[in-house]
């Protein structure tokens, strides 16, 4: 008989937290709880990702739902010692929110998860992910035998009616792309999910895989039961070793309880997964390229149509849908389209992961009904901009995406609000920049990433990205021409109707949307040689002013020696050798140095 | 582990919510004094007892939590049951070997057990 576990200490085992050091804790506490005789009565359960990934490694304890942040192999005596045993909360290692240092002990207290609602990631970090019966034990599965107890047909319409739109960045109604595959004429159909996640600082999809897989191979056989499909395929970046590990286990666990395979669940219905790793390359997200990878050939997308519902995997009809997609489905088979369709705005419904990086306090995964001010994300969620600095711009939708100004911050998010405002929904990855950041540096970092990317099958695309790119680098180094502006606004133009994917069409839009809501910025480089963030290292200068007292700290930490000057008198900056690193302004005591 | 219908799988789902049964707190609590003074007067090992009680019983949705000193220390190790609706009450100088009487009479069919009794709050 197993003994009953008083209390489980969840210790989080996502890619954020095992960076920052969580894989050695469980190892200790393992440890300290067998030199204690306590191994029988506590269970250690290894967890995906809890969203709070800036406070990892993060430690849960239960069943009081203490939250432990930033958690070290040498905190492991004191939370066994004092929370364990004692039953006392160990005060320092609890999360202090960042507006008012009050520490607050309860899981369910923190404002970053108060706001949330946790649709697709309810089961992300409370669950362990590599346990079938845990799944199961959080109604795991019941959503794929409730479909299979219905016909194809009423699937797809409680899929219609729930409003659910790809989370991949397209935002095009599921239902009704299930609905052609189902409708296209063939015996052979297949069921991708696209696993390539590729924006930067978008990870909404590997937490998802990592902390709760069995939810989309769950997506993806009902998806197969509704388009008529008997096999389906994962198209996952190697770069996500952990999330393929968890997904061949979690297929391998389900396979041998017959929830995948021939005849699941007693009926007639067949389904088996494949995983395909792809090497990484951002085009192979985009769906014809992705197929193509699959196929065995080179990832570049052809025109279309014909349609991946009608003619997609080796010509198959074939459906593609995106990881947090099919991560919603399970949910709203089981408990019915109802709550689904109750939250979001009239056109978005339901709830999106936004993926908070950059300037911003609580870096993490965050889930919030559509139609949410982007102020109430990153404000009451994200926890505002550290170090006091203000607000300037947020990236929105990686690459293909746009900036929205702080006029826009009480704008309500869903798709249709987003591509009004020159951005877009994507993946939902947001970079949130802060006044030092510079609006043009923003542009070409961006470029630079699809300039890389393209696959370079349409020229303005392969071609213009190039010319783009350039032009932002000469503004960046204080050499922009008069006519830049226009001249990148022209080529944006071919590029977007050049381009036979969404890589080239939408490439141009990061330069685009920092032109309308910050053209000053690009004036200020290109007329007054100026930099207003102070980010571009041509266009800034370090100078010494009078109330330097000669001390000689700066004359010591400058890598270059490009200062000089006699002790107790004023000091010099030789402006040619100087490399504007900023190390002697971070080090003068008087702040008699000036950056401008 | 085959699963052929919405049975087997109900079947499983309740196994597993038992095993996952500590990830909340319920209603139903054992609590164990868990200072200095009741860890030197025996604590542990009748937090053991309760936990070996409970698993031999197979109750389910019974949270078992510790505090701290709350001032009786001669009565140490003092154990508190809580049942949803009724009042915390509290036993005092408890062995291992009072552990099976306590859950079956107070925590399982709710009578106090009035001569170990020190407290009700």
């Amino acid at each position: 008989m197993e003994k009953l576990a008083r209390a489980h200490v969840l210790i989080c085992g996502g890619t954020g937290c095992s960076s920052s050091g969580s894989k050695v804790i469980i190892p200790a506490l393992r440890e300290k709880l067998q030199a204690k005789g306590m191994e029988g009565e506590i269970k250690i359960v290894e967890t995906g990702c809890h969203g709070l990934c800036e406070m990892g490694p993060l430690v849960i304890v239960y069943p009081e739902g203490v939250f432990y942040i930033r958690v070290q192999p040498t905190d492991v005596d004191e939370i066994v010692e004092t929370h364990l045993i004692k039953g006392r909360v160990v005060e320092r290692l609890l999360y202090r929110e960042p507006a008012t240092l009050e520490t607050v002990p309860d899981y369910d207290d923190i404002a970053f998860y108060k706001k949330q609602k946790r649709y697709a990631l309810i089961n992300c970090g409370h669950i362990n992910p590599e346990s079938i019966e845990e799944y199961i034990g959080a109604d795991g599965y019941e959503g794929l035998a409730k479909a299979l107890s219905m016909n194809p047909e009423e699937v797809i319409e409680e899929i219609k009616s729930s409003g659910l739109r790809g989370r991949g960045g397209g935002g095009f109604p599921t239902g009704l792309k299930w609905q052609f595959t189902r409708s296209a004429s063939g015996d052979k159909k297949y069921v991708i999910c696209n696993a390539d996640e590729g924006d930067p600082g978008a990870f909404m999809d590997r937490s998802i895989l990592e902390g709760d897989p069995h939810r989309v191979l769950e997506g993806m056989a009902i998806c197969g039961y509704a388009v008529g499909a008997d096999e389906g395929y994962i198209y996952c970046r190697a770069e996500y070793p952990l999330a393929i590990k968890r997904l061949r286990g979690a297929i391998a666990q389900a396979e041998e309880a017959g929830l995948l395979g021939e005849g699941i669940l007693g009926s007639g219905f067949n389904f088996t997964l494949h995983i395909k790793e792809g090497a990484g390359a951002f085009v192979c997200g985009e769906e014809t390229a992705l197929m193509a990878s699959i196929e065995g050939r080179r990832g570049m997308p052809r025109p279309r149509p014909p349609f991946p519902a009608n003619s997609g995997l080796w010509g198959k009809p074939t459906n593609i849908n995106n990881v947090e997609t099919f991560a919603n489905v399970p949910s709203i088979m089981r408990d019915g389209a109802g709550y689904f369709a109750s939250q979001g705005t009239e056109t978005s419904k339901g709830t999106k992961v936004f993926a908070l990086t950059g300037k911003i306090n609580n870096t993490g995964l965050a889930e919030v009904p559509m139609g949410i001010t982007m102020r109430e994300i990153i404000y009451d969620i994200g926890g505002g901009i550290p170090d006091g600095k203000k607000f300037k711009a947020v990236q929105i939708g990686g690459p293909s995406g746009g900036c929205l100004p702080e006029q826009l911050l009480d704008l309500a998010i869903d798709y249709e609000s987003l591509a009004k405002a020159g951005a877009m929904m994507g993946s939902g990855g947001l970079v949130v920049m802060d006044e030092t950041t510079c609006m043009v540096d923003v542009a070409r970092y961006f470029l630079n990433f699809t300039q890389d990317e393209s696959c370079g099958k349409c020229t303005p695309c392969r071609e213009g990205t190039k010319r783009m790119l350039e032009i932002l680098n000469r503004i960046c180094d204080g050499n922009g021409r008069e006519d830049d502006i226009p001249l990148l606004e022209s080529l944006s133009r071919s590029i977007k109707a050049g381009s036979l994917c969404a890589l080239g069409q939408t490439a141009p839009n990061p330069v685009l949307s920092t032109l309308n809501f910050f053209r000053g910025e690009y004036e200020a480089h290109i007329k007054d040689h100026k930099c207003p963030a102070g980010a571009c290292t041509a266009l800034i200068g370090y100078k010494i002013n009078e109330k330097c007292r000669g001390c000689g700290l700066c004359k010591k930490v400058c890598p270059v020696d490009a200062i000089s000057g006699e002790i107790k008198a004023m000091h010099v900056i030789d402006e040619l050798v100087c490399i504007k690193c900023g190390a002697c302004q971070a080090k003068c005591p008087f702040k008699a140095i000036d950056k401008g | 582990m085959a699963i052929k219908s919405l049975d087997d799988l109900r079947k499983i789902k309740e196994r597993a919510r038992q095993s996952t049964a500590a990830r909340h707190e319920n209603e139903t609590q054992v609590i164990v004094g868990m200072g200095t003074c009741g860890i030197a007067a025996g604590a542990r090992t009748v937090m053991t007892a309760i936990l070996d009680e409970i698993s031999r019983r197979g109750l389910r949705n019974v949270s078992v939590l510790q505090t701290g000193c709350i001032g009786m220390c001669q009565r140490e190790p003092l154990v508190d049951i809580v049942r949803p609706g009724e009042p915390r009450v509290t036993y005092g100088n408890v062995k291992p070997e009072d552990v099976p009487r306590i859950i079956n009479e107070h925590l399982v069919n709710g009578r106090i057990l009035t001569d170990m009794v020190v407290a009700k709050i």
